[in-house]
């Protein structure tokens, strides 16, 4: 092999161009040679950094090992043992920021490629139809989880192998969260990834009851009370969209990330076949700079439009993933960094017309550890689009804590929940992005995972092993 | 899936439907809606709740058809089902949480318009069933398009009808209606609630703002989602940005922006009419099977 050891196996993807006009997957995954080149370059390092990196702990140098010698099922099986998403969180996680970033290879080269060896062990399993599940004897306690996104995928999925009866409550007519209505297809393709790991829950056993919004159709004290749930979950992320509050967002053609992508994505307005009308733009600005706004651009590119990302710091800070950024470049997405809207103009029909924005420069360090943006004085111009897309980020729903008496929330909304989920009420548990505000897929099954420990806790202490009912 | 348990025609172009969901029949009041997805390929579209059964387990709706989402709805037959049901959604009516003695003393003015008059039934009905008086206007083009005559005469203690054309009732829009009974019939009204096409709630607020009379108004927005995580429902009222679907669909008429409403509501048109025309095609390529 001429390739250095230092070298990361490069991995296939879509050509730019041609993925710029299609809405298929751009990262195609390694070959079984591929992976097996690739985990041979982890040392299994006796310490092994790149754990403490993940925040599910997964045995990182074990399921890699597995690669290693070409045994891929019990790769997956090691990958089932700590975490029920893998092919989502290898495609999604920012793992240049978690295991990868204290990886010992990346001291002198690149960091062994953990994400995309995790993404081959899962699809693999996928392709080849093998189960994972194994449930213990059911122990008649009955759970409610409310969302369907990862954080209550992850506590269903662990409660259920613990043999509770689990069933998920969601309000959108799809399981899955932000998984299938946020992120698009080009990064994680629903139906071959996220609906298979949705389909892996309920044959654990999981119900699945879509179109039920807590706090409307259904409140907590109900499901406590006269449901006779012994405990719940609430992993409601945390869908919000925030606005800037300037002048003229209310104009025809200003639309919030999360329309703009649940048009698309779960209602697949891209597709002719589909009932859900969008509107594409011909001149998008996409206001923000994380992976929302990234997806958000990716999108009205692929739709046909010519698209730019209005960023007020600099390429430096830009929260979204590194990888994502690139792919965004590479296909044709432009950039303003160092620009903020102050105004949207419209036409006489009060359609957007252009963006009346100000320049910036970046002062000292704020409270997050990143310069803060000034703006420069009479630096205002007119930026011409007919779309503005805001991406500037997500709250919780306030929905089920007013709904739900004695849950208590912080100043950002956010559910109060400790370190095993517990929240202000008894037997109601919360985690995920509904308790730390916007997040990532990871964290929000970490805190599932930990809920779902807390809840088996909580009932175990409180009604014993097994229900008498 | 919700089957649709009965479904009848109410006029040439609008029709009702029960629909079985218990758990939405369980919870809804007076004031909220439901979001229905017809099919597989379908939107997700808004529509009131225009009377529950809770012991039945269904919910009352009564569509306009418009296109493409509605005459799927239309399509289905007694027996089918719909994919998706979701609500109750939005608050209820504000009377929902007010004193019965106090709202007796009130004189109430329900103004309903074409599709809008279903929603104003159960409304008028929780009222009327709590011995709380209400007169209703109900306003339609003509007379074929008058709905639920009979069903809103039981609830209210007048019944005025008027159409555009004259062809029924009072001859002229409901804002003349109403004008007619405060100015020259000796009408004293201490709250209106208009529900109906934007257009007319937007005149409406006007008469009623001259007028001196409290208006309420129930508001349809473009909606996706219905749950406030979308923002295509954004309206102002009093200056502030609201969400119809969690801060309303019911606002105070004099505070809403109903020109920013109306221009918002056709944000779409160029697209649905494109989709409309194709379900049109698909139709008649099937041989105009239904
Ligand atoms: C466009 C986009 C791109 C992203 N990209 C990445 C990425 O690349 N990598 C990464 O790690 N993270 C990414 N994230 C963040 C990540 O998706 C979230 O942190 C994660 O999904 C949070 O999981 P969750 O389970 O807490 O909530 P969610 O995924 O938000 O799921 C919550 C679910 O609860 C449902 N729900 C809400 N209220 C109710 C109610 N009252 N009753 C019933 N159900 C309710 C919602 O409909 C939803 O299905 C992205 C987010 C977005 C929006
Ligand atoms: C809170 C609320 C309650 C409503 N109640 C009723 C009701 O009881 N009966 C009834 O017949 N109609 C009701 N509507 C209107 C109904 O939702 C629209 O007529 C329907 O969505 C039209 O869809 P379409 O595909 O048939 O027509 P299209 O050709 O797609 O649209 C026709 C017009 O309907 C409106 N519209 C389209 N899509 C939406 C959408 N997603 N949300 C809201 N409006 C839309 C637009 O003004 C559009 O120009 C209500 C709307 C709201 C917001
Ligand atoms: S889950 Fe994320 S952090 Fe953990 S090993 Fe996989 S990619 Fe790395
Ligand atoms: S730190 Fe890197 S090299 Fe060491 S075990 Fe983990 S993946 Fe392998
Ligand atoms: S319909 Fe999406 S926020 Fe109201």
């Amino acid at each position: 092999m001429s390739r250095s050891k230092f070298e990361r196996v490069p991995i296939a993807e879509q050509d730019p161009k041609v993925r710029a006009t299609n809405f298929d997957e751009v990262c195609l995954g390694y070959t079984e040679e591929e992976a097996i080149e690739e985990a041979k370059r982890c040392i299994q390092c006796k310490h092994h950094p790149c754990i403490g990196g993940c925040p599910v702990d997964i045995d990182i140098p074990r399921f890699i090992h597995h690669i290693a010698e070409g045994e891929f099922e019990e790769a997956a099986h090691v990958l089932a043992e700590y975490t029920a998403l893998p092919a989502v969180c290898g495609r999604v996680c920012p793992q240049e920021d978690q295991c990868e970033v204290v990886c010992v290879r990346g001291i002198r080269g690149d960091a062994v490629a953990i994400g995309k060896l995790e993404r081959f062990a899962a699809d693999w399993a996928r392709a080849n139809n093998i189960e994972l599940g194994q449930t213990k004897e059911k122990n008649g306690f009955k759970v409610a989880v409310i969302g369907s996104g990862p954080a209550g995928i992850t506590c269903a999925g662990e409660l259920a192998k613990e043999g509770y009866d689990v069933t998920i409550f969601e309000a959108l007519h799809e399981p899955g969260g932000v998984l299938v209505y946020g992120i698009p297809e080009f990064r994680l393709p629903t139906d071959e990834v996220v609906k298979h790991e949705i389909g892996n829950l309920e044959k654990l056993g999981v119900k699945i009851e879509t179109n039920v919004v807590v706090g409307k159709t259904i409140t907590i004290d109900e499901l406590l009370n006269d449901e006779g749930f012994h405990a719940i979950f609430i992993g409601s992320g945390a869908g919000l969209p925030i606005f800037m509050g300037i002048p003229g967002e209310n104009l025809n053609g200003v639309f919030s990330a999360n329309e703009y992508l649940t048009r698309n994505n779960l209602m697949k307005a891209f597709r002719d076949d589909y009932d859900t009308p969008i509107k594409a733009g011909d001149k998008v600005a996409v206001i923000g700079g994380g992976n929302v706004a990234m997806d958000a651009a990716r999108t009205a590119l692929r739709l046909g439009a010519e698209t730019w990302i209005v960023y007020r710091r600099t390429e430096k800070e830009l929260p979204a993933r590194v990888e994502e950024v690139h792919h965004a470049k590479t296909e044709g997405i432009k950039f303003e960094f160092l620009t903020s809207p102050v105004e949207i103009l419209g036409d006489e029909d009060g359609w957007v017309r252009a963006i009346r924005c100000q320049r910036m420069e970046l002062g000292e360090p704020d409270e997050s550890g990143r310069r803060r943006p000034i703006p420069i004085e009479g630096s205002e111009f007119e930026f011409d689009v007919d779309t503005v897309i805001m991406a500037l980020g997500t709250s919780p729903n306030p929905l089920i804590p007013s709904t739900t008496e004695g849950l208590d929330v912080n100043e950002w909304q956010c559910v109060i929940a400790d370190d095993e989920g517990q929240t202000s009420k008894e037997g109601v548990f919360a985690g995920g992005d509904v308790v730390t505000g916007s997040a990532t897929v990871i964290l929000a099954m970490g805190a599932g995972k930990k809920a779902a420990a807390g809840i088996d806790k909580y009932i175990k202490e409180k009604y014993g092993e097994k229900s008498h009912a | 899936m919700y089957k649709i348990v009965r479904k009848r025609e109410l006029a040439s172009n609008i029709f009702e439907a029960d629909v079985l969901a218990p758990r939405v029949a369980n919870s809804a009041q007076p004031g909220q809606f439901v979001i229905v997805v017809a099919d597989e390929t379908g939107e997700r579209i808004p529509l009131t709740i225009c009377d529950y059964d809770k012991e039945e387990g269904t919910v009352n709706i009564v569509v306009q058809r418009m296109g493409c989402s509605t005459k799927k709805m239309d399509a289905l037959e007694e027996g089918d089902y719909l994919k998706d049901f979701v609500g109750p959604l939005g608050r209820p009516s504000d009377f929902v949480h007010e004193d019965i003695e106090e709202l007796k003393k009130k004189n109430i003015l329900f103004v309903a318009g074409g599709v809008g008059t279903a929603p104003v039934y159960p409304q008028a009905k929780w009222l009327h069933e709590r011995g709380v008086n209400v007169d209703i206007i109900l306003g339609a083009q003509t007379k074929d398009l008058v709905i639920l005559e009979d069903k809103l005469g039981s609830v209210a203690e007048n019944l005025y009808v008027c159409t555009d054309d004259g062809s029924y009732g009072f001859k002229g829009m409901v804002t003349h209606m109403l004008e007619e009974l405060v100015e020259n019939r000796g009408k004293h009204y201490d709250l209106v609630i208009s529900i109906g096409p934007m257009i007319m709630m937007k005149f409406v607020a006007l008469m009623t703002e001259k007028l001196g009379i409290k208006t309420i108004v129930s508001l349809n927005p473009i909606m996706v989602d219905g749950t406030g995580m979308c923002g295509a429902c954004r309206v102002t009222v009093g200056n502030e940005t609201k969400f119809a679907c969690v801060d309303g669909p019911e606002f105070d008429g004099h505070l809403v922006d109903f020109d920013e409403a109306l221009r918002r509501q056709t944000q779409y048109k160029a697209e649905e009419t494109k989709i409309d025309e194709r379900f049109e095609e698909e139709c008649r390529a099937q041989g105009g099977a239904n």
